[in-house]
């Protein structure tokens, strides 16, 4: 399917859907739903470096409270509309993806993970540092209360994050099915491999990682606006970090449809267990799902479809081939 | 900035006596990272486990709780031997250690930390034991004894693993496993065995360290997650495998830490071993005493 088609289907889905949450006329639903929408977000753009080339990111929380703070800066400055506030969020965390990535890239995989996991906690002592955008105490962001024609403010917000889910999901796609996707999987399946045959490695993974962590500050941008309340603590918050690794090992790693329906998933689940138990005992079910799906599927639904559909064991011998991208349930 | 001899001192002794307990708390990493090259970030969470063993059994019993973690320490083997077996089956024979290894690694990692709040509940604990009032003075030096055991602790622990690494047929086994495991094959050792062996090792030293940080501090779950950045970065620093190098370079860490601390406050000291992590990796990856 041509990409722009695939756009448009991607927007009348989404479409149909806040028409839906419209017409039920609770505003619960889009609180709940710009969560879930933010961890599709967060998922496909973790996806794009960690299922495609075969990175570990664990610094998730990083990039995403970079947009968040960038947003508290500047609305500290002069209140931006919030698309350009998405914009400037990207683009910081896409420009620290690169600097971390240009640093650390050129070693052996796990090098990166564990820098990735060393920003997060420099970044938040940076930030606990930084009193002009709160420090530790935190900081204050008054959102209006209504937006004309949608009625309350959430609204607003899970409509961008819509279109935002939608568009990360349609460049995952473009990206899985272009020359910059091949060259993603020859790194995944054999790098040193790829590197011998004239692959630009080095490149490829700056790109990767810079496109990932645009998409994570992006989500992290309005995140200040939906909360109303900032704090070190919560912007960096752990969940963020396992969230978009579990949800796109669950949902399967080598397409775009993985990272949806492990975000879709796996986000209305904790909004349910947190609603009905606690939210404490919802991370702890998302690191038992993300073991045992590790263990047991290591190609996720996506990959337990696919062998069930083949009437093949894939689920536990399954190995990726290279550059078979074989297309997931159409939409 | 008021810039005294004393404190200079003072900051750089406590950075030392510090430095040897973050290599306590490296020496399983450089097992299971530097020489198996198993990439287990939940070591940190698995020291706090120890941590809380430890303050279990000394809120219970009251038994001192460097003592007490050194009894638990078969506990903590088998449980090391366990997870190698499991991870060992699931990814490092389909050769998918990679992503979903440490994807697995990071899930053990957050089940220990929400665990532990669940059960515990975030507030600090502390533990009782005669050494922890008490500081020895020697002129201007502060050598505070709740610092100074772990410390003393700690040198041991790693001159007896390094003896037992380089000494004793398990030791030069597990040297081996990291060269060339066809090698050892072919003398009659089963690699996956000393592998098992050595990831058991390295988790029964986080027992050990867990119990010296909760004398250093009080403790809470997500301590941990500062001491990923840290003992890796110790770890590369220190040259992946060696002992003695991660000795060094946690002392090197516990000092600029310490002048951090004090010249600058201690909300920046998180920020030094990251960077010294980065610098490492960007100008000489192979460490100090590299091999």
């Amino acid at each position: 399917m041509r990409s722009d088609i695939f756009f448009l289907i991607c927007l009348a889905v989404g479409g149909a859907a806040f028409a839906g949450a419209m017409a039920l006329d609770n505003d619960y639903v889009f609180f709940a739903g710009y969560v879930v929408l933010q961890y599709v977000v967060l998922s496909t753009a973790w996806n794009i470096l960690g299922g495609y080339c075969g990175y570990v990111n664990f610094g998730t929380a990083a990039f995403f409270a970079l947009g968040a703070y960038s947003t508290v800066a500047i609305h500290k400055l002069y209140p931006l509309p919030i698309p350009l506030l998405l914009v400037v969020g990207g683009a910081v965390s896409g420009l620290v993806g690169l600097i971390m990535g240009y640093l650390t890239l050129r070693l052996r995989d796990a090098f990166f993970a564990i820098a990735t996991l060393a920003l997060a906690v420099v970044l938040q002592t940076l930030i606990v540092n930084w009193d002009y955008v709160g420090g530790s105490r935190g900081a204050f962001i008054v959102r209006p209360e209504v937006i004309a024609p949608l009625g309350n403010y959430v609204r607003y917000l899970c409509l961008i994050m819509l279109l935002l889910a939608v568009a990360a999901i349609t460049s995952a796609r473009l990206i899985e099915r272009s020359r910059l996707g091949y060259g993603f999987a020859t790194i995944r399946d054999d790098e040193l491999a790829a590197e011998a045959s004239g692959v630009p490695t080095l490149r490829l993974k700056l790109i990767a990682t810079m496109i990932s962590g645009a998409f994570m500050g992006m989500a992290g941008a309005p995140f200040p606006y939906y909360i109303g309340y900032v704090q070190p603590s919560s912007a960096f918050g752990l969940d963020y970090a396992i969230n978009s690794i579990a949800m796109p090992l669950i949902g399967g790693t080598t397409t775009w449809v993985g990272p949806l329906i492990g975000a879709i998933l796996l986000g209305s689940l904790q909004q349910i267990v947190t609603v009905t138990i606690s939210s404490a005992i919802n991370l702890l079910i998302v690191g038992f799902l993300l073991v045992g799906f590790v263990i047991v599927a290591p190609n996720g639904i996506v990959g337990l479809v696919r062998g069930f559909m083949q009437h093949k064991p894939t689920g536990l011998f399954g190995r990726r081939r290279l550059g078979v991208n074989a297309p997931g349930p159409t939409p | 900035m008021i810039f005294s001899f004393d404190l200079l001192i003072n900051a750089i002794v406590s950075g030392i006596l510090i430095g040897a307990f973050y290599a306590a708390a490296t020496a399983g990493v450089s097992l299971s990272f530097g020489i198996l090259d198993i990439v287990n970030i939940a070591h940190p969470a698995f020291i706090i486990l120890g941590s809380y063993v430890a303050y279990v059994v000394n809120a219970g019993l009251g038994v001192d709780p460097i003592l007490a973690s050194i009894v638990v320490t078969p506990a903590f083997y088998a449980l090391g031997a366990g997870i190698y077996q499991i991870y060992y089956v699931s990814f490092e024979k389909r050769g998918q250690e990679s992503l979903r290894g440490l994807a697995f690694f990071f899930g053990l990692m957050f089940i220990t930390e929400v665990a532990l709040v669940l059960y515990f509940g975030v507030d600090y604990r502390y533990v009782e034991a005669s050494y922890i009032g008490p500081t020895w003075h020697f002129g201007p030096l502060d050598m505070p004894l709740r610092i100074l055991v772990p410390c003393l602790v700690s040198l041991i622990l790693i001159a007896v693993l390094q003896l037992v690494l380089t000494r004793s047929f398990v030791g030069r086994a597990i040297m081996a496993v990291a060269q060339d495991q066809l090698a050892l094959r072919l003398m009659a050792v089963d690699p996956i065995r000393i592998k098992r062996i050595a990831f058991g090792m390295s988790i029964a030293t986080a027992s050990l360290a867990g119990a010296f940080l909760i004398v250093i501090q009080p403790v809470e779950p997500s301590v941990g997650r500062e001491y990923i950045g840290r003992v890796f970065a110790i770890c590369v620093l220190g040259g992946m495998g060696s002992l003695p190098g991660a000795l060094i370079a946690a002392m090197l860490i516990g000092i600029f830490e310490s002048l951090t601390a004090t010249f600058y406050g201690p909300s920046w000291a998180p920020a030094v071993s990251f960077g010294f992590l980065l610098l490492t990796l960007a100008v000489r990856p192979a460490g100090l005493l590299g091999r």
